[in-house]
């Protein structure tokens, strides 16, 4: 590819964009200097570090002072001794040390062989929970009634307690022969498909009246105010809806994990590691810390597909 | 300057296109189905078909479940052309609900819950009683004044509940300590944090897991880990209250084909025998633990396997059989601390298969009783690691 200097229009923008971008009034779009970019990742680092510090500050302020606030005698929210909050150093060296025995994979390796467990089956979820989602918000805009009478269920389904939820998924996916690893993604679907539900049916009804009209008095049909009109001004709706989803969909695959007897996956590593928690605090710490690590990648990578599918937006 | 933004924007097209791609790459290999190990498809080459049967454990993989994972490595269980499936078991979900539903063909599980189960209507039957003898501790520090049970009174007593305290407070009322009056109870986690931070004065233990974290836990004053002289551990079965623990159930009606129990005799006879590798080789059927289960601690593991081969050997009249006298204690205490009504019915258990899978054992050659078994001295490593 050889460097240009003028910018091949993308196709079908509309014309005010294009004038707006164009116009001597607004700072013409540029690439961001690299001095910004390097301020906000050392600010992340720093925040990072912060946390960090809070952790292992609170921790010595409590051995210092057993547990409780000199003068006043209240005692600690939480006790600070190494079975409660080991420290930082002891998470991390816990991640380098061998899971087991058996092998001599790294405890960090193995959360991670886990972990892209869990994802898998977040990531089915969510794409079933999605799916399910979109038609739904597509029925509802063509359907008051339905939307009307269904509408107070959906939002029943996500207020009912998942550990409720899990044991009867569990069991209806064992009775139908599947196995385990499906009743997970089943739970993690169940979570997932509302935020989008809701946020592509706002989408939908996004486009201004005017747009409407105009719509209209060109002689466009249902079908072509749905797919030319309707779906294109939803598309960021959409996305801030997966991005719910995507991590409702996680925390639906570890709640499921928990509930379901697949043996492999994340969430039984840390129910593991939380029986066993008195052996090892720090592993258990690992774990929620992988599991969270994984989580936001996960969030991360579909933030990528939004911006790869909102790249011709200013707003993307 | 000198990159135009379209190109830029396509770099980050491809990047993300590649990032995505390599995530389902990544997400693409195996983790979700098990391997069959060799030693079993050697074993099961003879048969020209295989029953399929799923058995779910009461929690997740751990030397408390040797037996049969043993006998599913070993291929014991393809020697009898069975195609078995070990379910873990989970948190807010009990065997007896997935063996009621048909979900699976066997459950491990204890006799008070799966008679409040059968006392519900469900018709799930003991085929097979595994541990013979009871494994509940209860621990206290030992310079807290507290060696017997009946030192228990004006203290906080640490208990699991859902049912795991019937036997506790059996034991109690029968030392003289009203469970309701005279102790504080305080629901305990599944590990044993709150003795170790002295929130209670004594908690509940087993004798083949949560004794063996104390012991294996660093004594933050000495730096050293804990000693047994450092606890009282009040066994409740050498008290003389055990309630039978890990057996195996089926359902009635499910037993009613012969073809059925004919399968049930077959899944029993391996698994008494993956119990006798077990209880012949620690070490190596330690191994087989932790090729199942995640990131377990190979020190723990085999202290659980040796506590919970003395909870099975020796087992005078043969592995499995359930003596009546033990199965009535059993049920007395559920019936005293409220959690029976009454007697469950004569189906509730059944030694017809146990002692047929044992008759064919016992020609093969193998020694089903264990007279002369010893434990091992197990050393306990730090974090049970």
């Amino acid at each position: 590819m050889t460097a240009t200097t003028t910018e091949p229009r993308p196709a079908g923008k509309h014309a005010s964009e294009q004038a707006a971008e164009t116009s001597p009034n607004r700072p013409r779009r540029q690439r961001p200097a690299i001095g910004p970019k390097l301020v906000n990742s050392l600010g992340a680092a720093v925040v990072i570090a912060l946390l960090g510090a809070l952790w292992e500050g609170y921790k010595a302020l409590g051995q210092a002072w057993d547990d409780k606030i000199p003068g006043l005698g209240w005692k600690f929210p939480v006790a600070t001794d190494d079975m409660s909050m080991p420290h930082l150093s002891a998470i991390f060296h816990a991640l380098t040390e061998p899971a087991s025995r058996a092998d001599s994979t790294t405890l960090f390796s193995y959360l991670i062989t886990e972990t892209s467990v869990t994802l898998r089956e977040a990531a089915y979820g969510l794409v079933a929970g999605s799916l399910l989602g979109l038609v739904l918000a597509t029925v509802f805009l063509y359907s008051g009634p339905l939307r009307k009478g269904l509408m107070p269920w959906l939002v029943a389904s996500q207020t009912v307690p998942l550990v409720a939820i899990a044991p009867m998924i569990v069991i209806w996916g064992g009775k139908s022969g599947a196995p385990p690893w499906v009743a997970v993604t089943g739970i993690a679907a169940y979570l997932a498909f509302f935020p989008v539900t809701i946020n592509t049916l706002r989408g939908l009804r996004s486009p201004s009246r005017v747009h409407l009209e105009f719509a209209r008095s060109i002689a466009t049909n249902r079908r072509q105010q749905l797919f030319l009109l309707r779906i294109p001004s939803a598309l960021p709706f959409v996305f801030a809806g997966l991005r719910l989803a995507a991590t409702a969909s996680v925390v639906g695959a570890i709640v499921g994990e928990l509930s379901a007897g697949t043996g492999r996956g994340i969430g039984r590593a840390i129910l593991t590691f939380a029986y066993y928690y008195s052996n090892g605090p720090e592993k258990l710490y690992a774990a929620v810390l992988v599991a969270a690590v994984a989580g936001i990648v996960f969030v991360e990578l579909l933030g990528l597909l939004e911006r790869l599918a909102l790249r011709h937006r200013h707003t993307a | 300057m000198s990159v135009s933004r379209s190109q830029r924007r396509r770099g980050l097209v491809r990047f993300s296109v590649a990032l995505i791609g390599l995530a389902f790459l990544a997400s693409a290999c195996g983790g979700m189905s098990e391997e069959t190990s060799g030693k079993a498809a050697e074993a099961g080459k003879d048969c020209t078909s295989k029953t399929k049967v799923k058995v779910v454990l009461q929690w997740v993989a751990q030397a408390q479940f040797a037996g049969y994972y043993a006998a599913k490595d070993q291929g014991f269980y393809d020697k009898e052309c069975l195609d078995v499936t070990i379910q873990e078991g989970g948190v807010n979900i009990v065997p007896q609900q997935l063996l009621q539903a048909g979900n699976v063909d066997f459950a491990v599980s204890h006799v008070t819950k799966t008679m409040v189960t059968r006392e519900q209507g469900a018709n799930l039957v003991n085929i097979g009683q595994v541990f013979q003898r009871g494994a509940y501790l209860q621990v206290a520090w030992a310079d807290s004044g507290i060696k017997t049970l009946a030192d228990l009174k004006g203290t906080k007593v640490g208990s699991w509940g859902y049912g795991n305290e019937l036997v506790l407070f059996a034991a109690m009322k029968a030392a003289g300590v009203d469970p309701k009056k005279d102790v504080k109870v305080i629901q305990q986690p599944f590990d044993m944090s709150l003795l170790l931070k002295h929130e209670v004065d004594s908690a509940q233990a087993k004798t083949y897991n949560e004794y063996a974290q104390l012991l294996e836990t660093k004594n933050p004053k000495t730096g050293k880990l804990y000693q047994p002289s450092d606890f009282t551990a009040i066994n409740l079965d050498d008290s003389g209250y055990a309630s039978y623990e890990d057996g195996i159930y089926a359902r009635g009606d499910w037993l009613d084909d012969p073809k059925n129990a004919e399968t049930a005799v077959k899944f029993l006879k391996a698994s008494y025998e993956g119990w006798g590798y077990c209880r012949d080789n620690l070490d190596g059927c330690v191994d087989v633990v932790l090729k199942a289960g995640s990131a377990l601690g190979a020190g723990h593991q085999t202290w659980m396997l040796n506590e919970v081969n003395k909870l099975i050997w020796p087992s005078p009249q043969g592995i499995g059989v359930v003596d009546p006298k033990r199965w009535k204690q059993t049920i007395d205490i559920a019936k005293l601390g409220g959690v029976l009504k009454k007697d469950p019915d004569s189906g509730a258990y059944r030694t017809d298969l146990t002692e047929k899978a044992l008759a064919e054992l016992k020609a093969d050659g193998f020694d089903t009783t264990g007279d002369s078994f010893q434990g091992e001295q197990v050393e306990v490593t730090p974090g049970g690691e």
